[in-house]
């Protein structure tokens, strides 16, 4: 039994404290300064002492951004895109969950593991074949190119996400349809698909961090500005005006807050979805 | 049923999960297989994609990178970073999620440190890469801050002096990883059975003993599986370091990736570049077998 209130006791719980003050300080410190950067005017970010809080509150970067087209252009593109491949992978990995889940057939093994192991490709390696392959077919900078280069890299995850979840159904479900003379389709749509709301939301957040997150393919296969995604917009302020860091880190923030907002509402799918690859 | 009907019944169960992966695997197989196929064969030419009929090249392109110095100074960077990344992620997911599983803090208190501990976990490369250049800027508020504690006498221009660009990258990497560890670590926490903790008591166990004979083995699952999954993610960075320090100065932070796309994008050599890829696409592949093996092993 532990003793409770001893000086030793109560001196562990105080470097606990101490401990978890200290994390939150290295977690949270960068974002706080991201924020409070964003509301500065760009001659006070460098201000020496730097000032903890705004001196001189500003929403001058926001509006620099919301108020140029051309910005918001990345945004619209990314939602688009993101939105997009979301539909796609969805749609497509629910009916190979639906394949590995609910059959047997030959080589179902050997295909979990191809589908396990695309996961790991490095995006570098299909960047220059990519990168032949759609100035070949004439799609360069267009969002045809980055949704399907995009459906790759989501596709296996979704999968195995998306498989896994529907290994927690009950198969009676799908068997009574089938008893009652159904096809596997239509107790696909009629029954499982409804209860696997969970399951496809999880997926759909995950896969549209994945997309809203990418760089290096949009870096490549993009070139007009009105193509560009937001990381290549943050990137291209970097460029343009080399000291405009309140416009940056307002981007920034507003880059972030799909994800922030995701996470704060939906926690649990969240997790699911950041996790699914690596914990089973 | 008649006869009939059910033996029609039997092979639309044997064609249909085939129908049902059809996409996915045409998506895979055109999209994944089928480049990783291009991208070897164009290591082999000369001048690939640029050439509508590209000659053969042998092991030309291999040879290039093999004796090209920068290679090598990237394959060491790509370790160190790699390496530096998964430690770190890993001991600060660990004291994290002790600190959070520990019965001496508030029910309250822990909900709201986990949510704000994560938060680095949901910000893009990108976006990573633009803070830490504010934070580590010459004049910017790390400097100021270490300067006022004393700890360095002048500014240091962390990401544009080779000797600290590797390490500065490195250390935004750490920052920005740590919580897949934390969390994953945490609900494995949670998953060890109590008797294990109150058989240890009664044996008038030690705190520091219950971690390494209880807790450590008992997470060991996890702490390996994540390991390989980070440790394969990291060594393929690219924005974080294509943002802060774009492989300089003087290469000190030029990792395998962003030497192929300046391979690639910059000198235009694509052949060579691909060459490159399929090295990194190896290496990857050796680690993801592991990987693999050790989640069926389990």
């Amino acid at each position: 039994m532990r003793k409770r209130h001893s000086p030793k006791d109560r001196l562990i719980t105080v470097a606990l404290h101490v401990g978890l003050a200290a994390g939150l300080f290295f977690a949270a410190f960068p974002i706080y300064w991201m924020l409070s950067s964003s509301f500065k005017s760009n001659t006070e970010i460098f201000a020496l002492p730097p000032t903890i809080l705004p001196k001189a509150f500003t929403l001058e970067a926001y509006e620099a951004i919301l108020g140029d087209p051309v910005k918001l252009r990345f945004f619209f593109n990314s939602y688009f895109v993101a939105g997009a491949v979301t539909v796609l992978t969805v749609l497509i990995a629910l009916l190979a969950a639906y394949g590995f889940s609910r059959f047997n057939f030959r080589g179902k093994g050997s295909l979990n593991t191809l589908i396990i192991s695309t996961q790991t490709i490095p995006p570098i390696t299909l960047l220059i074949p990519f990168f032949g392959l759609v100035v070949s077919y004439g799609i360069f900078d267009t969002y045809v190119a980055l949704i399907l280069t995009y459906l790759v890299f989501t596709l296996p995850y979704a999968i195995l996400l998306m498989t896994g979840y529907l290994n927690t159904l009950p198969r009676d479900l799908d068997e009574a349809v089938a008893v009652d003379g159904g096809s596997s389709w239509t107790a696909l749509w009629r029954v499982i698909v409804p209860i696997s709301l969970p399951g496809i939301v999880a997926t759909s957040v995950y896969t549209f961090l994945l997309c809203w997150n990418e760089f290096l393919f949009a870096l490549t296969l993009t070139k007009s500005t009105s193509m560009r995604t937001v990381p290549i917009g943050i990137q291209l302020l970097m460029g343009q005006h080399a000291f405009e860091w309140n416009q940056m880190m307002a981007m920034s923030v507003l880059g972030s807050l799909p994800l922030l907002l995701i996470y704060l509402i939906a926690q649990r799918f969240f997790l699911a979805g950041m996790t699914a690859g690596s914990v089973k | 049923m008649t006869r009939q009907k059910r033996s029609h019944h039997k092979l639309k169960r044997a064609v249909a999960p085939y129908l049902y992966l059809s996409p996915s695997l045409v998506i895979i197989g055109l999209l994944m297989l089928l480049p990783m196929v291009t991208v070897v064969a164009y290591s082999f030419q000369n001048s690939a994609v640029l050439r509508r009929d590209p000659s053969f090249a042998g092991l030309k392109h291999y040879q290039a990178i093999y004796d090209d110095p920068v290679f090598w100074a990237s394959l060491w960077h790509t370790l160190y970073f790699t390496c530096m990344s998964v430690v770190f992620h890993m001991t600060i997911g660990m004291i994290f999620a002790l600190m959070l599983n520990s019965d001496r803090i508030n029910p309250t208190l822990r909900n709201i440190l986990r949510v704000l501990y994560i938060l680095p976990w949901l910000f893009t490369a990108v976006i990573i890469a633009v803070i830490w250049r504010l934070l580590l800027e010459p004049n910017g508020v790390v400097n100021s801050i270490l300067m006022q504690l004393g700890i360095i006498g002048s500014k240091v221009e962390w990401f544009s002096s080779p000797e600290t660009a590797l390490h500065a990258v490195t250390f935004a990497n750490i920052w920005a990883g740590y919580p897949l560890f934390m969390v994953s670590l945490l609900a494995g926490l949670q998953g060890i059975p109590k008797d294990f903790y109150e058989a240890a008591d009664i044996d008038g166990a030690k705190g520091y003993q219950k971690l390494i004979f209880i807790t450590i083995p008992q997470l060991m699952p996890i702490i390996i599986s994540i390991s390989l999954l980070d440790f394969i993610w990291t060594m393929q960075v690219f924005p974080l370091i294509w943002i802060t320090t774009g492989g300089g100065p003087i290469y000190s932070t030029e990792v395998l990736s962003t030497y192929t796309y300046k391979l690639a994008f910059s000198s235009y050599n694509l052949s060579q570049a691909s060459a490159s890829a399929v090295v990194i696409l190896l290496i990857s592949l050796g680690l993801t077998l592991f990987y693999i093996r050790y989640q069926k092993a389990r």
